[in-house]
């Protein structure tokens, strides 16, 4: 099986600081990471080729650091890096980078053979705006299947795939022909550790780099700020809530400190206890 | 198994690591590189100023690249009591040298940049993989290592162990004793962030101009210890570090001595309005010359704060850290050229151009400080700051107490805290150690 | 959005609207009515609500866009919309469109926009509307703002969508200027709940999209609602017990489920737990685990880092306890207690069982 994981580099959001005056991002010294997300899209993509031979091929569009990301996922175990860097890239919205990611994807199709599986993360933690899993899909005309929780069973031979979707009240079962797009959940699976050798390999790999001529990317109107219909007008800090908590005076006793808490809940919101007896009851 | 093997491996992707994976690489040798942490840097703490004399001996036009904060144009010692601070300040303009002498680095971000060029060399660089055991053969010489990753053993000619301080590995292996509590100091780390424009108008900068607190008192209550502020370009580090064996009879936390120090009035101006990201905690050795363990041995060498290598009177550890991995690279290069075995006789040559350098020298000099110190920790750090600081609010208030009676008041609360043989003793015991 | 928030172009930031002549037919508001199995989901009433006041800003009607199996379900839907604000519905009826497929709705709802050409078309960032909102701005190349916690209409008629960034730490306003229809997603819970008038109704434009069951690759097996598993359903819990490191041990976090099970609450924790081995990862709260908006969250021992202030941000009552009076989580939360959590938490069980038992209830209400 030939399968293909898209992953992105993002800044590790727990470190990112926000400067205080200019409302700028301060990106200076924050690490970056392997968006948490695509790293169950890996593990699944591995667990796939485990299971039927075949290579897994990771692809990012990002700035030349971005390779850091490819080698780490190299290092996990995957057998392929292509890295699609160019400076019309930059600024790109969903739209372009979908546009972009989806053109490589067919100049890697070209050189290295179609993939059976397209896997995306659900989300990323920076854009975090689930759409470039189901726009990469809409433009290879790929299956799409997202919020996938599970792969039931897959057939390469067949060309056919059964998983289950996670759907708002509920999970669907769906079967659907390959190649397909995937995105899947998080939690539902634990990325691996490489073997000493996958890292011994990873460092020396040559990473895939195509700028968009590379790749076939001849309009160049369609990437980057050029290519994307949406325009960010305005960054700000979020207002902080203006009261803190309200701060219960710890009594003497845990037990008069928990009737004082609960006591304050259902001052401050009279509905819940009602609400919460019926929850409580069972009812 | 791995079938291949390293002319030499590097455990820790430190200081010391980094200088002897670049300097063995870039002569041309085979290096592996290995480092616990998520990435190089992650997990390491200074301060931090980088001597720039000993990079440079490493990579010369480091400054075109390397991620510096500021640099160092200021220096302020503070004696502390609770309520106030007597200081001793030194700022030239000479340090606004076109190759300034002393820089202010984030050592998650240098550490990274080093590894960089560790690896342009052609250094590989594995990290998130700890190496848990040194690989012997029948007759005890090192001839690889074994991780926690699956696929196992790595085998080279030679181990540089530069493991930084904690030296589990080491001390497993059974190549040195684990530093004793009087030996190591445990500091804690704050990155307070602010606007690079806040940083420069408290701190009287221009450009990347930057300053160093280091300041001693009665902060660390009674123990052997010192706290610091350091600029950076957009954040300030603030620390504070006490000897281990300190705090072990003491109901001081390390936390609860920084979180006092960050409160004292003539600090916390300095942090108002900061963003705290980072929160560290980290060995210093500080044991010195008499704590320095064996340095080599078949088919390994030890560098940096591994091998205790560090000046505490100065503040000085990475810079020591650079010039041993550097010294051991040389060697082994050199060892390696005449195409001969990593032998313990041979890699005494690591010994000997360390013994000639200031590193050795320099821990030599205050041989008997980190004791001195330790044993008079109440005096140095409770005792002298608050009789200086009583001295100095005296001389300064005017209230019609004529200035002789101030004086001998002065001289008698010395004398009465220490007696005339015991301030005798502390300025000999001070100027002996000091030599 | 990916990049364009990491820097924002200041010369793109100032440009003007220049909408195509082919674009300038393009009028009114829709919202997608999104029901699942004859259930619409609230968030599309609140969508309604939101749509109410962008059409009336912009002098246009509200439509809402149903589209499901012919029957019962479908056309009680519209009538909900018509009761939560909307002018007309445009419906399209297909048994092909029983239970949400990605290619048939996406085809469905993309023909139906180049029909009717709508300004505006609004979706709820449910796992349905992000899986579909995509693919139809993919194929329409348009802009789509996902998950939004505000909209508004600018003075010249833009929409202006604005949704956090970078986990939360920054919000952005976003505009899709010269592309239709502008296209946004939006959390649930995050727009007010409208009035419902049932005696509002509207006109029905009803529409036939050209979808063919042969012609659908994907079919769905089955549908297992969570009801009959035993999966935990932290999204959708009204209240959720949470505990963090600050527990200390996994004995301890019994006091967390403890308290749950009393309050017949769900409970989950913050990420190191899932990493301890504590708890499961489908019970972890936050950034990159679940979201979620009960109308209680006790957050025991929890720091509150933004990773996992974004995931409970939308409960109504935050709940804290935390022995550091300095913890990011009281900035959030709304009532909170510095105290020993694992000292507390008994204590609180007994109190809730006491309060909320029929017995004492009925003697309150005596
Ligand atoms: C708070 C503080 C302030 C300081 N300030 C200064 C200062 O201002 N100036 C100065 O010069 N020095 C300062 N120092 C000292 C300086 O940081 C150290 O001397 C220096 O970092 C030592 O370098 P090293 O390479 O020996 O060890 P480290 O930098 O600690 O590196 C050791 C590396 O080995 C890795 N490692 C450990 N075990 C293993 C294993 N088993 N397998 C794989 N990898 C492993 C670690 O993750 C680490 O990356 C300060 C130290 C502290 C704690
Ligand atoms: C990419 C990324 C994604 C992440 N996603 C998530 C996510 O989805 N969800 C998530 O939760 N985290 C997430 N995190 C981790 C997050 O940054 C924090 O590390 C985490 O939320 C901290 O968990 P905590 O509050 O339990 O622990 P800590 O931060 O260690 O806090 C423990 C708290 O307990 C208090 N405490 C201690 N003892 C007691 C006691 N006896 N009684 C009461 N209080 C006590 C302490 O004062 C402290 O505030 C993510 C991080 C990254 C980098
Ligand atoms: N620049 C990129 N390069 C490769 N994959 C990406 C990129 N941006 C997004 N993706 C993929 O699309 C998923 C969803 O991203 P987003 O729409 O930004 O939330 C991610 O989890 C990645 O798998």
């Amino acid at each position: 099986m030939k399968i293909l994981v898209c992953i992105k580099q993002v800044p590790d959001s727990a470190q990112i600081r926000v400067h205080p005056v200019t409302n700028t991002i301060m990106r200076q010294g924050v690490p970056t990471i392997i968006n948490p997300y695509d790293l169950f899209a890996l593990e699944e993509a591995l667990r796939l080729r485990d299971k039927f031979g075949g290579e897994v091929t990771v692809l990012t569009m990002g700035p030349p650091m971005a390779a850091d990301s490819l080698r780490k996922a190299l290092a996990i175990g995957a057998d392929r890096a292509v890295l699609l860097t160019d400076r019309s890239f930059a600024g790109s919205d969903t739209l372009a980078t979908t546009y972009a990611l989806a053109q490589a994807i067919r100049k890697i199709q070209e050189v290295f053979g179609a993939p059976d599986v397209v896997f995306a993360g659900k989300q990323t933690i920076d854009g975090d705006t689930a759409q470039v899993g189901p726009g990469v899909a809409k433009r290879l005309d790929l299956l799409q299947l997202t919020y996938v929780s599970k792969i039931d069973s897959c057939d390469p031979q067949k060309g056919e795939i059964i998983v289950e979707r996670r759907a708002e009240g509920g999970v669907q079962v769906l079967r659907t022909r390959l190649p397909c797009l995937i995105t899947m959940l998080e939690g539902t699976n634990e990325i691996r550790r490489g073997a000493i050798d996958d890292s011994l390999r990873a460092a020396r790999a040559e990473i895939v780099t195509w700028s968009a001529k590379d790749a076939g990317i001849a309009d160049l109107s369609k990437c980057g700020l050029k290519g994307s219909p949406t325009i960010v007008k305005k960054v700000f800090a979020p207002t902080p809530r203006s009261e803190r908590a309200t701060l219960i005076e710890p009594a003497k006793t845990a037990a008069e400190s928990a009737d004082g808490l609960v006591g304050a809940i259902f001052a401050k919101k009279a509905s819940l206890e009602s609400d919460m007896a019926k929850l409580a009851s069972g009812s | 198994m791995i079938d291949e093997k390293f002319d030499a491996i590097v455990i820790g992707a430190g200081m010391a690591g980094n200088a002897a994976a670049y300097t063995m690489a870039s002569r041309g040798l085979k290096v592996l590189q290995l480092e616990r942490g998520e990435y190089p840097g992650s997990k390491n703490v200074q301060g931090g100023i980088l001597y720039a004399d000993m990079l440079e001996k490493i990579i010369p036009n480091f400054r075109e690249e390397a991620p510096l904060e500021r640099h160092l144009v200021e220096q302020r010692f503070w004696m502390m009591t609770d309520r106030s601070h007597t200081a001793l300040q030194y700022r030239s303009d000479d340090f606004n040298e076109e190759k300034p002498n002393r820089y202010t680095i984030v050592r998650s971000q240098f550490d990274r940049w080093f590894s960089r060029e560790t690896q342009a060399q052609g250094a590989i660089v594995i990290s998130e993989t700890t190496v848990t055991e040194l690989v012997r053969d029948a007759y005890g010489k090192v001839i690889g290592v074994q991780t926690d990753r699956r696929g196992g053993t790595i085998f080279a000619d030679v181990v540089v162990i530069a493991e930084g301080v904690n030296g589990l590995l080491g001390t497993r292996a059974g190549l040195r004793e684990t530093p004793k509590a009087e030996h190591v100091a445990l500091a804690v780390k704050e990155m307070h962030f602010l606007p690079r424009e806040t940083i420069e108008a408290r701190f009287n900068l221009h450009g990347d101009e930057g300053v160093v607190i280091e300041a001693a008192g009665t902060i660390s209550r009674g123990m052997t210890g010192m706290g610091f502020v350091y600029t950076n370009k957009e954040s300030i580090s603030v620390g504070m570090g006490c000897l281990v064996s300190d705090f072990a009879g003491a109901t001081e936390t390390p936390y609860g001595l920084l979180e006092r120090f960050k409160s004292h009035p003539s600090i916390k101006p300095l942090l108002e309005g900061s963003e705290v990201k980072e929160y560290a905690a980290h060995l210093i050795p500080e044991g010195g010359f008499k704590a320095i363990p064996e340095l080599f041995g078949d088919g390994w060498v030890v560098a940096g704060d591994a091998a205790q290598l560090n000046n505490a009177i100065h503040r000085e550890g990475s810079n020591l850290a650079m010039t041993s991995g550097r010294l051991a690279a040389e060697a082994i290069f050199q060892i390696k050229s005449r195409r001969e075995p990593m032998t313990k006789q041979n890699l005494a040559l690591y010994k000997k151009t360390l013994d000639e350098s200031f590193v050795v020298k320099d821990l030599k000099k205050y041989k008997d400080m980190p004791a001195l110190l330790h044993t008079q920790a109440k005096n140095y750090f409770l005792a002298y700051p608050t009789l200086l600081s009583n001295a100095m609010e005296s001389y300064l208030r005017v209230d019609g107490t004529p200035k002789l009676e101030k004086e001998k008041a002065t001289l008698r609360s010395f004398v009465k805290e220490r007696s005339w043989t015991g301030l005798f003793g502390d300025a000999v015991r001070l100027a002996r150690a000091w030599r | 959005m990916s990049d364009a928030t990491a820097a924002p172009a200041q010369s793109r930031a100032n440009q003007k609207k220049e909408l195509p002549e082919h674009f300038r037919d393009y009028k009114h508001v829709w919202v997608f009515i999104e029901q699942e199995r004859g259930e619409v989901h609230p968030v599309s009433f609140e969508l309604l609500g939101a749509g109410r006041k962008l059409a009336d800003k912009l002098g246009v009607e509200l439509a809402g866009v149903v589209l499901g199996a012919p029957g019962e379900g479908t056309r009680a839907a519209v009538k909900e919309a018509f009761h939560h604000g909307a002018d007309l519905a445009y419906l399209v009826e297909d048994h092909v469109l029983a239970d949400y497929r990605n290619e048939p709705y996406s085809k469905a709802l993309t023909q139906l926009v180049d029909a009717h050409k709508p300004e505006i078309l609004l979706l709820g960032a449910t796992t349905l509307g992000r899986d579909l909102a995509g693919s139809v701005a993919t194929t329409l190349l348009t802009g789509l703002t996902a998950d939004c916690t505000e909209l508004a209409v600018d003075t010249d008629g833009s929409l202006a969508a604005t949704r956090p960034t970078f986990g939360g730490s920054l919000l952005c306003t976003i505009y899709t200027l010269n592309y239709r229809p502008q296209m946004a997603t939006v959390r649930p819970r995050q727009m007010p709940m409208p009035e419902r008038d049932a005696t509002r109704e509207g006109r029905i434009v009803p529409f036939k999209a050209d979808l063919d069951e042969e012609l659908i690759v994907t079919k769905i097996l089955k549908y297992i609602p969570d009801r009959e598993s035993s999966k935990t359903n932290l999204a959708f819990a009204d209240v959720i017990v949470a505990g963090g490191l600050g527990l200390q041990s996994a004995e301890n976090f019994q006091l967390v489920r403890n308290l749950a099970t009393t309050l017949g609450a769900e409970f989950g924790g913050s990420r190191p737990l899932v990493q301890k081995g504590w708890i499961g990862s489908d019970r972890q709260i936050g950034q990159t685990g679940k979201t979620i908006r009960p109308k209680l969250y006790i957050a025991a021992g929890i720091s509150g880092a933004i990773q996992h202030r974004v995931g409970v941000e939308g409960a109504d009552m935050i709940v804290a306890i935390n022995t550091d009076k300095n913890a990011p989580i009281f900035d959030f939360a709304h009532l909170g207690i510095v105290t020993d959590a694992i000292r507390l938490l008994p204590a609180l069980t007994d109190a809730f069982r006491g309060r909320l038992s029929p017995h004492a209830r009925d003697r309150l209400a005596s």
